[in-house]
């Protein structure tokens, strides 16, 4: 059990878009983190130590970039690690700085990155290179293909039509016009969706996430510093992850011990946070979900793993307008990473949005009366899914 | 990601990775690549699990114990998963290209590889036809060089059902 109680007490972003060119991406780093600190009102010289969120090294292309960005987010004097699950990163190094402040062994934790996706037009060749040189990498997969393939199972396991896809990607860019730091927004028909150009199959351009860049940042804090320092923090009571083989070929077919198309990871994942967080019945306890969602496809067997509803029923809950803002589960209010998709940061991101919620700093995205928020990433091949659960009480 | 060109006016510094390796193949992926020169399939097996590996690995993933055999894979299988990609990506094939995981007979485990000789001008038929169950055969190249790439995967004919 924890030693201490863990909570949010600052938050930080930027904005999100394809280029962000008067900032470098240390620059980019130091936004979030100073604009996290203000928002906790602490300085500097008050956090005890730092995680870096980091993700590939080659898509900004300095290598090992966390190093160049130490002086920039004040960790030089301090204890520093980076923690790099690919697009989990996130939500792996909010949970190693959870770690941290709940063993009792520092009081206050920085958790600090940044991206920028756009810096190279090889970021699906980077993404590419994932895959190892003997068996897979030669068959084009990227994270656009191999998403793609899970999802061609889960449509024939459960008649998922494109048009219900297409209806993710409408509510969360509508969604979107709420979030001034989201990258894509708009008001988009399932026509438009679904006359976007064929990517592959069943994706359409608009079924998937940009190339983003920015950063985010959060200030996790001990008892202590939270009471003196946030009158409304966001504590977090519960984490889970799980990891599985590199190998999506293992997760298909009668011997599989987790499915692939069911991003099946977070049913474990899911039940550990739940049993840390009291929550016993997630439809009712738990108000907004923030949900990794670099697809149109991904929300759907999430949403399922973790227990919202059964399987293969997400589909006709999202017609009904059960996922829309205000409605069943508000489901990523901030448009998510369909909208933007800071790949070392994203996992952060829903933290931060997720947390964002409970505190009642959401601006024009908040939810009313917010109690719990989930908050999901997942990095790999598919392979490493962590989620965090965000609460307005301690439990 | 959608793709994103620079701009030309931008205030940017350009820059290149050029990085060259050899990557040691070890023994379980030799004896696999050994086999495909022979226009044979190895996946490796744990008898206490009685699961079979492609691709083959050297210790079972289930009971951490060494794969203590190997057998040779059917020389047909069935889609688990199937895509077909019509966009160009960087680095990347030229699209329309199909790719697809395939169990094949005997085989606990699916592997990835292209499927060729399907029809992909019409992209929602030939998804169609590509739907896990469907079932294909391992086509070898008339050379092969002990790579992945040496065979693909083709269509069979559909079987009635039961056939």
């Amino acid at each position: 059990m924890a030693k201490s109680r863990v909570a949010v007490i600052g938050v930080g972003e930027t904005e999100f878009k394809a280029n962000i060119p008067d900032k470098t991406y240390v620059e980019l780093a130091q936004d979030a983190a100073k604009g996290a600190l203000d928002d906790a009102g602490l300085g500097p010289d008050d956090i005890d130590a730092v995680v870096f969120s980091m993700a590939p090294t080659q898509f900004m292309g300095v290598n090992d970039a966390d190093k160049w960005a130490v002086d920039s987010i004040w960790a030089a004097g301090k204890p520093f690690m980076r923690v790099h699950t690919g697009g989990a990163t996130g939500g792996s190094a909010l949970h190693a700085g959870y770690v941290h402040v709940a063993s009792g062994m520092y009081r206050t934790v920085l958790v600090v990155g940044a991206d920028r996706v756009a810096e190279t037009p090889d970021a699906q060749h980077v993404l590419n290179l994932i895959w190892d040189l003997f068996y897979e990498h030669d068959f084009a997969l990227n994270t656009v293909t191999m998403t793609a393939l899970s999802t061609q199972r889960y449509m024939h396991k459960y008649g998922t039509t494109e048009e219900q896809y297409a209806r993710v990607v409408v509510r969360s860019r509508r969604n979107a016009l709420n979030n001034p730091y989201a990258h894509l927004k708009g008001k988009l028909t399932i026509d438009d969706v679904m006359n976007s150009p064929r990517i592959s199959w069943p994706y359409k351009l608009f079924d998937i996430c940009p190339r983003s860049s920015g950063a985010a940042a959060v200030i996790l804090a001990n008892d202590d510093i939270t009471n003196r320092y946030s009158s409304r923090p966001a504590f977090i009571n519960g984490i889970g992850g799980l990891t599985s083989t590199v190998f999506m070929g293992d997760r298909v077919g009668p011997y599989a011990d987790v499915e692939l198309s069911d991003e099946a990871e977070f049913v474990r994942a899911g039940k550990e946070a739940y049993a840390q967080a009291g929550i016993t019945d997630p439809v009712k306890q738990i108000q907004v979900v923030e949900l990794y969602d670099p697809f149109s496809s991904t929300q759907f067997p999430q949403l399922e793993s973790l227990g919202f509803c059964e399987r293969g029923q997400a589909q006709k809950l999202s017609d009904e307008g059960a996922f829309d803002m205000g409605a069943l589960l508000s489901v990523n209010p901030s448009g998510g990473t369909l909208c933007s998709n800071p790949i070392g940061v994203t996992g952060l991101v829903r933290v931060a949005d997720a947390a964002l919620q409970v505190m009642g700093k959401a601006g024009a995205a908040q939810v009313a009366g917010v109690r719990n928020a989930l908050a999901t990433a997942i990095g790999g091949s598919v392979q490493f899914a962590n989620c965090t659960i965000l609460g307005a009480d301690y439990v | 990601m959608t793709r994103q060109e620079s701009n030309a006016n931008e205030n940017v510094i350009h820059g290149e990775w050029h990085i060259r390796y050899k990557y040691s193949i070890g023994k379980v992926a030799g004896k696999f690549f050994d086999g495909l020169k022979q226009k044979k399939i190895f996946a490796t097996h744990c008898a206490k699990c009685d699961l079979s590996y492609l691709p083959p690995r050297a210790y079972c993933e289930r009971s951490f114990e060494p794969c203590d055999g190997w057998i040779e894979a059917g020389d047909k299988g069935v889609i688990e998963a199937a895509t077909i990609v019509t966009a160009e990506f960087e680095n990347l094939p030229k699209p329309p290209y199909a790719i697809a995981y395939v169990r094949l007979d005997g085989v606990s485990t699916a592997m990835i590889n292209f499927v060729r000789e399907l029809d992909l001008s019409n992209v929602k038929s030939a998804a169609e036809r590509l739907k896990p169950g469907a079932r294909v055969r391992v086509k070898f190249v008339d050379k092969p060089q002990g790579r992945i790439t040496d065979f693909h995967y083709v269509l069979l004919p559909a079987q009635p059902r039961g056939g």
